[in-house]
C-alpha cells in the first residue's frame, strides 16, 4: 500500500428514504476542519443510494467541495453487501487519505465490513477527531508520524479515554457518534463538483432480502436538537409521573428524553434515551430528574452548558457533574418550578 | 444445524477499570463476566437447539483464564467449546481479532455464526461484522429476533435500526450479531455445572489457524494502534444544595436559570 497515493477527506453521507440523516452534515463539519489541517483541502462526500442526485446540492451547502454518487436501485434500502461493494469500490478507485462514517445502525454494520474488505483499520465511536503526530511523543527507535488522524473515543462504558492511530494503512477509517461534531452554517447556492461513478452489482451469497420495512414513527422532536432537555429517571416512579417533566418541559419550550433505566422499564421509547447505548446530547440546559447518574448516562450528557440535577439521595453520582444540583424531593420541586417559572415568564 | 456462537470473557466495568504501564488495559486485574450481549446470542442459540435440536459450540479468544467463560456456557447448554488462546495473538486490534477468529472458524462446521452486537469493554460491534467479511457470508447486525427455515437453509432477523426494523431474510451459513434485547438468558442448571467440569474445551494455538498469514493476527496484525489511553478525566462538580423547603429548592433552581439568562 503507497500511502501517500491516498489523498483527501471523505465522509460516507448517509441517507435514508431518500432524506440526508443530520450525521451526514454533521461530518462534513469535522471533515472541513480537518482538510484545513492538512495539505489537501478537499472533502468529498460519498453518496449511496436509488434516485439521491437531487441531495448532492445541500451536501455542498454544508461543505462538500465534491460529491461521488453511486446511484443504483441495488442501494435502495440499505443492505450491507452491496452498500460496502459500492463503499469499497470508491475506496479503491478514489483512495481517500481519511474516511469517516457515522456511528449509526447502518455506518456501525456498513464501517467494520468495509474496513475489512479494503484492510484498514477502523475506530469506533469516535467522539474527537485530530490532525497530529504519531506516537504523540517521539520515541527513540520509531519513526514518529506527522499529520496523522488521532481518534479518540471512550471505551469501557465511558470509564476511559483512548486516542488511536492508523499510520501504516489508508484510509484512516473512524465511526463518528451523531450529535457530536458541529455542523457548519450553509452557504446557499454553493455547488459542488459531482461525479458519478457505478462499481457494478452483481447478487452472490451475501445479498440479504428486506422482507419487510417497519417504521415506527415518533412524534416526539429528536432530543438531539433541543436546546432545553427535560430528562427523567427510574426515580421519576412510573411513566403516568413523567407528566410533570412534560409541564416543566413545556413552560421553557423543551423536549423530554430519559435514562437507560426508563427504557428498560418500557416508560419511554429508546428514541428518547440519553447516555452511552442512547444518544449523546449538548443542549443548554439539562434538567437531571431522578436520576442517579451511572457513568453511562454521564457519557451521553456531559457536555450539556448547564446541568440541573434533582435527586433525593445526596451521593448520587449525577451530583458530580450537576452544576447546580438540589437534594430533595422531585415530586414537589418540579411542580413548583413549573408554577413559579410560568409566573416569572408571564411578567 | 450446526451453530457456532462467539463469546467474549470482558471484565466486569462496573468495578473501575486498572491499566498497564503501556496504557493497555490489565485485564488480569478485573473482574470476569461474559459478555451480555453475547450470552443473549448464546440464548438465542440454546433456543434453536431446544427447537431444532442444533449442535451449539461455542468459541472464544483470550488469556487462558477465558476457559470459565466456556465452561459456563456449556453449563447453560452448549455442547462444544473451543478457546482460542496464543502470546502471538495478544494485543490484537479488531482487524486482527476478527482475523484471528475466522481462521478458528474454517476449521468448524456451521449454518449460523452468532456474536453480540459489541462487548461491554471495546464498545466497537466491529468484530461480529468484520468476521464475516473474512469468511464471505453475509451479516445481519443488531438482531432482536431470530426465525431459522432449516429446510430452505434460509434465516429471518428482525434488524433494528433507530426508527425502524427489517425483516431481513439470508441464505446460510451467516453471521448474525445479537443484540441484548434479543431474549432473557437462561441460568446456568446444577446439572449442567457438573458437566460443564467433565467436559473437555478444544484449545486451540496460532498453528490451529487455517489461512491466516502472520501478518493478520496479534498486535502486528493490528492496523490502528494507540496512542494514549486514560481514566476519563471528570468534569468539576458545581453546587449543590439542601435546602430547607420544597418551595426553597424550587426558588434556588429558578434563581440559577435566571442568573444565566434562560428566563
Amino acid at each position: 500500500m503507497a500511502l501517500e497515493d491516498y489523498k483527501g477527506v471523505f465522509i460516507f453521507a448517509q441517507q435514508v428514504d431518500g432524506e440526508l440523516s443530520n450525521i451526514a452534515l454533521e461530518l462534513l463539519g469535522k471533515a472541513k476542519d480537518l482538510a484545513n489541517d492538512l495539505d489537501e483541502k478537499k472533502v468529498t462526500a460519498v453518496l449511496l443510494g436509488d434516485g439521491i442526485q437531487g441531495l448532492c446540492d445541500k451536501l455542498a451547502e454544508y461543505g462538500a467541495d465534491r460529491v461521488i454518487v453511486v446511484d443504483d436501485p441495488a442501494l435502495k434500502d440499505y443492505r450491507t453487501e452491496p452498500y460496502t461493494h459500492a463503499l469499497a469500490s470508491v475506496i479503491n478507485e478514489y483512495k481517500p487519505e481519511i474516511l469517516l462514517v457515522g456511528a449509526t445502525a447502518i455506518g456501525r454494520d456498513l464501517g467494520p465490513r468495509v474496513s475489512s474488505r479494503v484492510h484498514t483499520g477502523l475506530t469506533a465511536d469516535c467522539t474527537q477527531l485530530d490532525i497530529g503526530d504519531f506516537p504523540l511523543v517521539p520515541v527513540e527507535g520509531q519513526e514518529q508520524k506527522h499529520k496523522q488522524l488521532l481518534m479518540t473515543r471512550p471505551a469501557f462504558g465511558g470509564n476511559t479515554i483512548a486516542t488511536i492511530a492508523c499510520p501504516e494503512f489508508r484510509p484512516q477509517m473512524a465511526t463518528v457518534r451523531p450529535g457530536v461534531m458541529q455542523k457548519i452554517a450553509p452557504n446557499k447556492g454553493a455547488k459542488a463538483e459531482i461525479v458519478s461513478y457505478n462499481p457494478g452489482f452483481e447478487e452472490n451469497n451475501c445479498y440479504t432480502e428486506i422482507v419487510k420495512i417497519v417504521k415506527e414513527i415518533s412524534e416526539i422532536e429528536d432530543i438531539q436538537d433541543a436546546k432545553i432537555l427535560v430528562s427523567g429517571g427510574r426515580g421519576v416512579g412510573s411513566p403516568e409521573n413523567f407528566k410533570i417533566l412534560e409541564d416543566l418541559a413545556k413552560v421553557l419550550h423543551g423536549t423530554v428524553s430519559c435514562s437507560r433505566a426508563v427504557v428498560d422499564s418500557g416508560w419511554k421509547p429508546k428514541d428518547m434515551q440519553v447516555g452511552q447505548t442512547g444518544k449523546t446530547v449538548r443542549p443548554h440546559v439539562y434538567f437531571a430528574i431522578g436520576i442517579s447518574g451511572a457513568i453511562q448516562h454521564v457519557a451521553g450528557m456531559e457536555e450539556s452548558d448547564i446541568i440541573v440535577a434533582i435527586n433525593k439521595d445526596e451521593n448520587a453520582p449525577i451530583f458530580d457533574v450537576a452544576d447546580y444540583g438540589v437534594v430533595g424531593d422531585l415530586n414537589k420541586v418540579v411542580p413548583l418550578l413549573t408554577k413559579k417559572l410560568e409566573a416569572a415568564l408571564a411578567q | 444445524m450446526k451453530v457456532v456462537v462467539c463469546i467474549k470473557q470482558v471484565p466486569d466495568t462496573k468495578g473501575g477499570v486498572k491499566f498497564k504501564p503501556d496504557g493497555t488495559l490489565d485485564r488480569g486485574a478485573m473482574l470476569a463476566i461474559m459478555n451480555p450481549d453475547d450470552k443473549a446470542g448464546l440464548e438465542a442459540a440454546l433456543r434453536l437447539k431446544d427447537q431444532y435440536g442444533a449442535e451449539v459450540t461455542v468459541v472464544t479468544m483470550g488469556l487462558p483464564k477465558a476457559d470459565a467463560v466456556l465452561r459456563e456456557a456449556m453449563a447453560m447448554g452448549a455442547d462444544k467449546a473451543v478457546l482460542i488462546t496464543d502470546r502471538v495473538l495478544g494485543g490484537a486490534d479488531t482487524w486482527a481479532t476478527s482475523s484471528t477468529i475466522a481462521g478458528a472458524l474454517r476449521n468448524l462446521e456451521y449454518d449460523l455464526i452468532i456474536t453480540g452486537r459489541q462487548a461491554i469493554d471495546g464498545d466497537t460491534a466491529q468484530v461480529g461484522p468484520q468476521i464475516s467479511e473474512h469468511l464471505h457470508i453475509p451479516v445481519i447486525s443488531y438482531a432482536e429476533e431470530i426465525k431459522v427455515d432449516e429446510k430452505a437453509k434460509t434465516v429471518e432477523v428482525k434488524r433494528q435500526f433507530e426508527d425502524r426494523y427489517h425483516i431481513v431474510k439470508a441464505k446460510m451459513p451467516c453471521l448474525i450479531t445479537a443484540l441484548s434485547e434479543l431474549n432473557d438468558p437462561r441460568y446456568m442448571t446444577p446439572g449442567g455445572i457438573f458437566d460443564a467440569f467433565d467436559k473437555d474445551v478444544t484449545v486451540w494455538g496460532r498453528n490451529d489457524l487455517k489461512d491466516v498469514d502472520d501478518s493478520n493476527i496479534g498486535l502486528k496484525g493490528s492496523p490502528t494502534q494507540i496512542a494514549k489511553a486514560s481514566d476519563k478525566v471528570k468534569k468539576g462538580a458545581g453546587e449543590k444544595v439542601v435546602p430547607e423547603s420544597d418551595e426553597a429548592a424550587a426558588d434556588y433552581i429558578l434563581g440559577k436559570l435566571q442568573e444565566k439568562k434562560v428566563v
